[in-house]
């Protein structure tokens, strides 16, 4: 991909965010903001090109070397395990990854516990830090209904204001980790590249502080 | 029998360089069988590059693996000589190949390239292998970067710090991240200082010369600048200055390998164009020592199987010249004419009429 500087961003709000992050770090590309279809935008100037994927796919991106730069959330990064530099924490997308449960749940440690969720990594790896006997049921959405229809005893899912816990009887029981979107690198890219990601994470630092 | 270079792969080209330049530095050529007892590979499990191995049953009953790793083998039929023994070696490997997080591989045979210097290694020894690691990579590719760490630094700064065992673990874990972030709350929930966290949490993200690396890690940690391994880190990095190497080597102290087997120098190899490290080493006395050896060693391997992305696109045409001949042709001609075509250097296809899939430079019709 040539001498450019490549940055893989999520589609989504998210992306957005991480947008205006490095718009106002001075890495604008104004194509960006026009209404297409297009899924690459280039800065010709600072020689910087931006694409739209998957939120889940960026790490595969950037970890392949597609991408030298990626935003992903840090459930992603913990979920896959990419093998890359996690260089900053921009700050956005804040949430946490969380075990919930109906209102009146209780414990049985005698028993397995069911839990649902589409984080089957993070969730084992949870579990396994505290030594609880979990059977991992894994769901692709809709993950609050599973416990309302006794598919699983709890879930583990990211909440973010918690609206959607609360409008089907659900509440967080336990707190896993703080998620936040952050700035992950290619570690070849880093190496070959590394005058202009310093540059850039200095100038989106800066803009961060301002 | 003379060989064109241009017609070998670059992984042929590489492995023809690397074998001459460390024959140049009086390293042997060590051989081996194919396979191994698999008990070999079940104690040592974790320092293989992936724990999936092809094993079989001997005819007498022994279960047996073919080779997924070198090194191993070599340290296995070592003698007790107290001499230096410097030797490499060009073999192929049996193991899974996927690297990239979610992805198991398959299995696959891949040629390895790299050379063992055991027994009382000193400062020289250190350093003659680091150099000749950047050596192989300048031989594949003029733009690479040999990146560099030594895991005695760490430990000593773990001691200066007061970190506990676990913590010390747990930052192992999460140093290749370069995520200071999770290096400092290691160490805050560790009961460290927040002026102590902030300081390993900014070494453990440096990057870049050695010089400039080891000066912060110096001033930031004072205690540690005079103890032995900063001091044959020092040592190593003038001895590749000597060389002419210097402008390739990067310092890394996030660049860590498993303590259980590794101790002191350790280094990854990176090739632009390659997503992924191409060579891979280190200082590995622990090892030896799980394998009732008492003797130092240092090596390094270079992964040919990751070169494939380097290939060019020179296979443009599969010939120079196709002689497409017609049923009237006289078959004395068009072998005149094949036969001319060789002897100024072409590659030549013969067919009658236009054969399918087969790209040409040029064509002839007879």
């Amino acid at each position: 991909m040539g001498d450019y500087l490549n940055i893989a961003l999520p589609k989504g709000r998210l992306g957005e965010k991480a947008y205006s992050i490095f718009e106002k770090a001075g890495y604008d590309c104004c194509e960006i903001c026009e209404n297409s279809r297009k899924l690459i935008f280039v800065n010709e100037t600072k020689k910087i090109r931006f694409f739209w994927v998957k939120p889940s796919d960026v790490s595969i991106y950037v970890e392949r070397g597609a991408a030298d730069l990626g935003v992903a959330g840090k459930d992603i990064i913990l979920e896959y395990g990419p093998d890359v530099y996690e260089l900053l924490d921009l700050g956005i997308g804040k949430c946490r990854m969380a075990v919930a449960a109906k209102k009146d749940f209780h414990d049985d440690v005698e028993k397995t516990l069911r839990v649902a969720t589409k984080f089957t990594k993070i969730t084992r790896d949870y579990y396994s830090s505290i030594g609880r006997n979990i059977d991992v049921i894994k769901l692709n959405g809709s993950i609050e209904l599973a416990p309302i229809l006794d598919l699983s005893d709890v879930i583990v899912d990211i909440v973010e204001t918690g609206t959607t816990l609360r409008e089907n009887d659900l509440e967080v029981v336990t707190e896993i980790i703080p998620i936040s979107a952050r700035l992950i690198s290619n570690k070849v890219s880093y190496k070959f590249k590394f005058d202009e990601i310093t540059e850039l994470l200095d100038s989106i630092r800066k803009g961060m502080k301002d | 029998m003379l060989v064109d270079e241009k017609k070998l792969s670059t992984e042929e080209r590489a492995t023809l360089a690397l074998r001459s330049l460390y024959e140049k530095y009086g390293y042997l050529p060590y051989k081996m069988t194919k396979f191994e007892e698999y008990d070999l590979y079940v104690k040592n499990r974790d320092f293989l590059v992936s724990d999936n191995l092809i094993t079989f049953t001997d005819t007498n009953g022994r279960l047996m693996a073919l080779k997924p790793d070198v090194t191993l083998s070599i340290i296995k039929n070592l003698g007790s000589t107290g001499s230096v023994k410097k030797l490499y070696y060009n073999e192929n490997v049996y193991r899974t190949s996927g690297w990239a997080s979610g992805t198991e591989g398959t299995f696959r045979e891949i040629m390895q390239v790299g050379l063992e210097c055991i027994g009382d290694i000193d400062t020289y020894s250190v350093s003659e292998v680091l150099m000749l690691a950047a050596m192989s990579l300048k031989c594949i590719s003029g733009e690479s970067i040999l990146d560099i760490s030594h895991l005695g630094v760490l430990e000593d700064v773990f001691s200066c710090m007061g970190i506990s065992a676990e913590a010390e673990k747990k930052i192992f874990e999460h140093a290749d991240e370069k995520s200071a972030s999770s290096i400092r709350e290691i160490c805050l929930s560790d009961g460290c200082t927040g002026e102590d966290a902030d300081a390993l949490a900014s070494v453990m993200a440096e990057y870049g010369r050695p010089g400039e690396v080891m000066d912060k890690i110096g001033k930031l940690f004072g205690g540690i600048a005079g103890r032995d391994n900063f001091r044959e880190l020092e040592a190593a990095v003038a001895c590749l200055g000597s060389a002419g190497v210097t402008d390739m080597i990067r310092m890394d102290p996030g660049l860590v390998e498993d303590i259980r087997y590794y101790n002191g120098v350790v280094m990854k190899g990176y090739i632009k164009g390659v997503p992924q490290a191409v060579l891979s080493g280190g200082q590995y006395d622990k090892l030896l020592r799980r394998m009732g050896k008492d003797q130092k060693a240092i090596g390094f391997a270079v992964y040919m199987d990751t070169l494939e992305r380097l290939r060019d696109a020179s296979g443009k045409y599969d010939v120079d010249l196709l002689i497409s001949y017609s049923d009237r042709a006289d078959p004395e001609t068009v072998m005149k004419e094949a036969a001319a075509a060789v002897a100024k250097g072409w590659t030549v296809r013969v067919a009658k009429g236009i054969p399918e899939g087969v790209r040409y430079r040029t064509m002839k019709e007879i």
